[in-house]
């Protein structure tokens, strides 16, 4: 299509200024963390790196940073597993209803968070507590494993449907077993796909709001928890503001290595 | 006596391993067993249970649920005005992002798709990813901050004797526009991305002129990705109560009504729950149609 000039310059001014409205809020939040004062007002009275230390010494937001890293690891392992699993199910096996097994998978992440929640609320409730099981760590890593099944699912089945089994045969022919073609073959293959698909799991895990806030008994606060219960007080706002510009600046990790990983991964969304 | 000589032969691995390759109807019940006990026990087990308190009620001296059978909670859906607008508040909301976010996506991803210099396009794209990974919280919290008092909004629109728009429905639906808009510029240009170059150069050859080539040629072929995109922001933006607590004032859509119903009227807020679902599957039904589903 040919464009004319004055077109092109106004798709990249619009282009730019789509880019800034993604980008400024995250630049504010980083330059909100060295703002002296207590409120948000803007232009900040001076810069400074107090509330860094403070932040930094604060137990409260360590804590929950800690909770959210075990919850985080706990539900990625277990979506690992259960993910995989349907996976090899899905792409090497075909049978009656394989296409609603695909369809639950993604449910968990498709209806409203609150749903999930309360469901998942209701029925620890009622079941797990008569058994002395209370809401607290366990069952927030079941509550973020069902949702994150399906980003290691989605990941290792798109692996599995680009390499053929002819690979996995081949080893057979050669004597190798069920197992051994596994090892051998098999898991190599789909290394990559399983470290992009933990990686998101982990990345969902550790973002997640919603369902940890139904999930979670009193005494576990993960840090979206903490933010969330934080935020409105001014007291603690400079903590704040440090920990939401230090997950800014995280975030920057996640999408490095998923690029690394494989060009697939990163530009495919992030369910 | 042979064949059990020979498999008292191989260790008992192999012999698994062999089991397991001669019958591929135990090996996927292996497989499926673990997954479907915790998808299909667990979480759909959870949420039938969850439409079936729909149906029960409260007892409304001491906040009992009352298992008997009722259609009083949707009938309360219906008629009570407050339910009425909060839903249809929210619907209008999750349109308004949606739209929003088509409109701020469409230049964007036109211009990382088919503007700039082909080298820089992957590290565009990153560049519009990125933010995808930054927390749902921190962003909402960025807005908050943006449109706080004597925040970034006021001081700038200051000069035109303005001010921002404060807490509420329309920080509501800034903030959720600015939280999906990813979700809306990928699909956008991948679509553009993979739109071959030589229709728009026929459409060229036979006289159409840039506005007559992208009504009639890009908008048909990219508007199935529009629809794909707005799955994505239609149902993020229903289900939403946390941006609404953090930026929204006063203002309440259909999340916070289940949230706030949830300690004190369970089955209230179930049924209350259902509304979004519905929603979402009637929204989904409609786009189908489109062919967005498949370029999900």
């Amino acid at each position: 299509m040919q464009l004319s000039r004055s077109a092109r310059i106004a798709l990249r001014v619009a282009a730019g200024l789509g880019f800034a409205v993604i980008y400024v809020p995250l630049a504010l939040v980083l330059v909100n963390s060295f703002n002296p004062d207590r409120s948000a007002s803007w232009p900040p009275p001076g810069l400074t790196f107090h509330w860094w230390s403070v932040a930094w010494e604060n137990t409260g937001a360590r804590e929950a940073l800690w909770v959210s890293v075990k919850a985080g690891l706990g539900a990625t392992a277990i979506a690992l597993v259960l993910g995989t699993l349907i996976a090899f199910a899905v792409a090497r096996h075909g049978f009656f209803g394989r296409d609603a097994i695909s369809f639950v998978v993604v449910l968990p992440i498709a209806l409203p968070g609150i749903v999930t929640g309360i469901a998942l609320n209701s029925a620890f409730s009622t079941v797990l507590e008569p058994l002395g099981v209370g809401l607290g760590m366990f069952t927030v890593v079941v509550g973020h494993a069902t949702f994150c099944i399906v980003v290691v699912f989605n990941n290792v089945v798109a692996r599995l449907r680009r390499t053929s089994g002819s690979y996995e045969e081949a080893a057979m022919d050669l004597g190798a077993d069920t197992f051994r073609a596994f090892v051998d073959i098999t898991f190599p293959l789909i290394r990559s796909a399983l470290l992009a698909g933990g990686l998101l799991a982990f990345a969902l895990s550790f973002d997640e709001i919603v369902v940890t806030t139904f999930t979670a008994g009193p005494g576990v606060e993960t840090l979206p928890i903490w933010i969330f219960n934080n935020m409105t007080r001014p007291q603690q706002a400079p903590v704040v503001n440090v920990v939401a510009a230090v997950l800014v600046l995280l975030s920057v990790i996640p999408i490095y290595v998923a690029q690394r990983l494989s060009a697939d991964t990163a530009t495919e969304s992030r369910i | 006596m042979t064949s059990t000589a020979q498999a008292a032969g191989r260790s008992p691995v192999r012999r698994l391993a062999g089991t397991l390759h001669r019958r591929p109807r135990l090996r996927l019940s292996l497989l499926l067993t673990a997954p479907l006990l915790w998808l299909a026990v667990l979480y759909l087990g959870s949420l039938a249970v969850l439409f079936i308190s729909a149906f029960w009620t409260t007892d409304s001296f001491t906040s009992e649920v009352v298992k008997v059978w009722s259609t009083d909670n949707f009938e309360a859906l219906f008629t009570t005005p407050v339910f009425r607008q909060v839903i249809l508040r929210s619907v209008g909301v999750a349109l308004a992002v949606t739209a929003l976010c088509a409109v701020i996506a469409f230049p964007v991803a036109f211009f990382t798709a088919r503007i700039a210099k082909p080298k820089w396009r992957p590290l565009l794209v990153v560049a519009i990813l990125t933010p995808l990974w930054a927390s749902y919280l921190v962003k909402v919290y960025a807005w908050r901050l943006i449109l706080s008092q004597g925040g970034l909004a006021d001081w700038m629109l200051k000069p035109l004797g303005l001010s921002g728009p404060g807490y509420g429905l329309t920080a509501t639906v800034i903030a959720l526009t600015y939280l999906w808009l990813p979700y809306m510029i990928l699909p956008i240009h991948t679509a553009l991305e993979q739109l071959p170059a030589n229709l728009l150069d026929a459409s060229a050859d036979l006289g159409a002129r840039a506005g007559r080539t992208f009504r009639s040629v890009v908008l048909p072929m990219v508007l199935p990705s529009v629809a794909a995109g707005s799955v994505f922001t239609f149902s993020l933006s229903l289900g939403d109560y946390i941006t609404v607590q953090i930026v929204g004032g006063k203002s309440q859509l259909i999340g916070n009504l289940v949230y706030s119903n949830i300690e004190l009227n369970l089955p209230m807020a179930a049924a209350l729950g259902t509304v979004p679902v519905v929603v979402i599957v009637l929204y989904l039904l409609a786009m189908r149609r489109t062919g967005a589903l498949s370029s999900l």
